[in-house]
């Protein structure tokens, strides 16, 4: 589902968005300023890649999102955040899952002494709908994760690193959401899991209607899946566009892709260098 | 007698007196697990309750005109009892939990040690601080059909204790294991952060699980009472339930069982055979030191759970 090149945010924003977050700023614990006035989109039925270094402010954007910031002592001080045209930046966690997001944290969080599919009811747990229908659910989360089907009965903490990925996102998904927050979903995991990972999240995309925001660090996988990507640095946005023309675009290359035309710099160059450069929003 | 009669009877008295234990520890073992925190106040939850039972008991006549002798006192008191443990996890969880939430488990536990100071002050103030007795209408006397199948001495009392705090132990281990309330207790022990961010209600489960805690404090109130009377002692049980809670772990259901039928049958074998060459009193210390030698051997207890390090 790729979209027409012509097509930008803005256009699509037009169209009417799943989420909208305008101008956001963070503050941790009354004095950190962690993001600067963060605006992005995710239109309806899109996947969407928020990208960025080590502390750009992925995870932040994602919490503030969620509502999961006020547990860790952030406070969302400007900006707002709209979900199907909600105001939701006031509503607690809970209520942002009834209302059909969820997040999937960085770091995976199963509950490790809680069995995979325990792991997965869980996730339904602000459901009202009936039994049913929740085993509606999990019949098809295991469908999407046959993994997880095998190992059901096994507690989530004794599970390998791929299939607590696979639990966390099935998990989001028990809820039945609109809109997945993934956080980072590729990280410490080997390049085949992450590929068969991205892979289920475009066919949830495809046939679930489910819309992604993910933040990742692994770029190049990122904007291979997504529809769009914005580019975080230091709390801002400093670029935002189609993922295809942002894979093709020699600073993102140069910086996340690792791509550059004059050869491969090792990480702690683009470090140094990323620090004078400074990109135009 | 024969010898091993004699046996049988001891450890049978231990382990009825150990699924006593066995509910307090419970009582400790859930907040544990949904708070993170080991509740200094839970005994002062104990005394508050049974207090506030044997003092409803008393002046409901006056209130209601109701006759002292009436059955239908005792349900009343008793309802009374219940909804005022219900209001103290409520004002509990809104005033202590709420504003320590994201604070050191350290700070916690502090406040529970001054929660402990505040209930007991609470409790005195209401109904005064004289010793009352306590009367559920069962005699400590020997069953006579045991006494003449098996030749033992078991108290009538002793088993009617153990089968309500066997049912009701029992019955929270399997809503704990089975019921979507359980798991979500369960979730939020095991990480918190993830626990809300699937939208389960933090606050909600403190409230189900310090209410449930004090309705556990509500009933080894009324039967350690109706034993010893009520009074201010009813406040160290939460001191009998640290040995059971080593021996079983801090976060485990079936260890606070097991850990509380050990520590009953232990003190009263060791106080019975060990007792005769020390001159007595083993079973006031016995607990404490198969604690500590426990705390050696198995510091996260028989059924504590291991750190997972494979996350
Ligand atoms: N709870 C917190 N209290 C104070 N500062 C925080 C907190 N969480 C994050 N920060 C700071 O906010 C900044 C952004 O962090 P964030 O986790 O959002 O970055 P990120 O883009 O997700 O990075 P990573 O790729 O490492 O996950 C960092 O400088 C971090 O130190
Ligand atoms: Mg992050």
């Amino acid at each position: 589902m790729s979209l027409p090149a012509s097509s930008t945010p803005e256009q699509v924003r037009a169209g009417g968005a799943l989420l909208d977050v305008n101008n956001l700023e963070v503050i941790y614990d009354h004095v950190i300023l962690v993001l600067k006035g963060v605006s992005l989109s995710v239109p309806k039925g899109r996947v969407v890649a928020l990208l960025g270094a080590n502390g750009a402010g992925k995870s932040t954007t994602l919490k503030a999102i969620s509502g999961l910031l006020r547990a860790e002592r952030g406070e969302v001080t400007k900006g707002s955040v709209e979900f199907k045209g909600h105001r939701v930046d006031r509503l607690t966690p809970g209520e942002l899952v009834r209302l059909g997001a969820v997040q999937v944290m960085e770091g995976r969080h199963c509950f490790g002494h809680l069995t995979i599919e325990e792991n997965l009811l869980t996730g339904a747990h602000t459901r009202r709908d009936g039994h049913a229908q929740v085993q509606r659910s999990l019949a098809m989360v295991y469908d999407y994760f046959p993994r997880l089907k095998d190992k059901r009965g096994t507690q989530a903490g004794y599970s390998s690193g791929g299939e607590q990925q696979m639990c966390a996102i099935g998990r989001a998904l028990m809820a039945n959401p609109e809109l997945l927050l993934l956080d980072e979903p590729s990280m410490g995991l080997a390049p085949q899991v992450v590929d068969e990972i991205f892979a289920i999240v475009r066919t949830l995309n495809q046939r679930e209607c489910v819309s992604f925001l993910l933040a990742e660090q692994n770029a190049m996988v990122a904007l291979r899946n997504a529809d769009f990507g914005y580019v975080l640095e230091n709390g801002r946005v400093v670029m935002e566009g189609v993922a295809a023309e942002l894979a093709a675009n020699e600073d993102v290359k140069e910086f996340y892709l690792g791509l550059a035309a004059a050869g491969r710099k090792s990480y702690r160059d683009i470090k140094h260098y990323r620090r004078r450069k400074r990109w135009l929003a | 007698m024969s010898e091993l009669q004699f046996f049988a009877e001891v450890l049978t008295g231990g382990l009825l007196s150990g699924l006593l234990y066995a509910l307090v520890a419970l009582g400790f073992v859930l907040i544990y697990k949904a708070s993170g925190v080991f509740n200094f106040a839970q005994g002062a939850m104990v005394f508050f309750a049974a207090l506030t039972y044997v003092g409803c008991l008393e002046k409901l006549p006056r209130w209601t005109g109701l006759a002292a002798d009436s059955v239908l006192l005792v349900w009343l008191a008793l309802l009374l009892a219940l909804a005022a443990m219900l209001l103290l996890a409520l004002a509990i969880e809104r005033l202590v939990l709420r504003p320590l939430v994201n604070q050191p488990p350290q700070t916690l536990f502090m406040a529970t040690i001054g929660l402990a100071y505040f209930i007991e002050g609470l409790a005195q103030g209401v109904w005064g601080a004289n010793v009352r007795g306590l009367e559920l209408g069962i005699q400590d006397v020997p069953m006579d059909w045991v006494l003449d199948h098996t030749g033992m001495i078991v108290s009538r009392f002793d088993l009617f204790a153990a089968g309500v705090a066997a049912t009701l132990v029992t019955g929270l281990a399997l809503f704990f294991r089975h019921s979507r309330v359980g798991r979500a207790l369960r979730a939020v022990a095991d990480d918190h952060q993830a626990a809300l961010s699937v939208g389960i209600p933090l606050a909600t489960i403190w409230r189900i699980v310090w209410a449930i805690a004090g309705f556990v404090a509500l009933v080894s109130g009324l039967i350690w009472g109706a034993r010893n009377g009520v009074q201010f002692a009813l406040t160290y049980t939460a001191l009998k339930a640290l040995p059971v809670l080593i021996l079983g772990g801090f976060e485990s259901v079936p260890g606070a069982i097991v850990g509380g039928l050990i520590v009953g049958a232990s003190e009263k074998l060791a106080e019975v055979y060990i007792g005769p060459w020390v001159g007595g009193g083993v079973e006031s210390w016995f607990p404490y030191m198969l604690a500590l030698l426990f705390l050696l051997i198995r510091p996260e207890g028989l059924f504590g759970e291991k750190h997972m390090d494979r996350v």
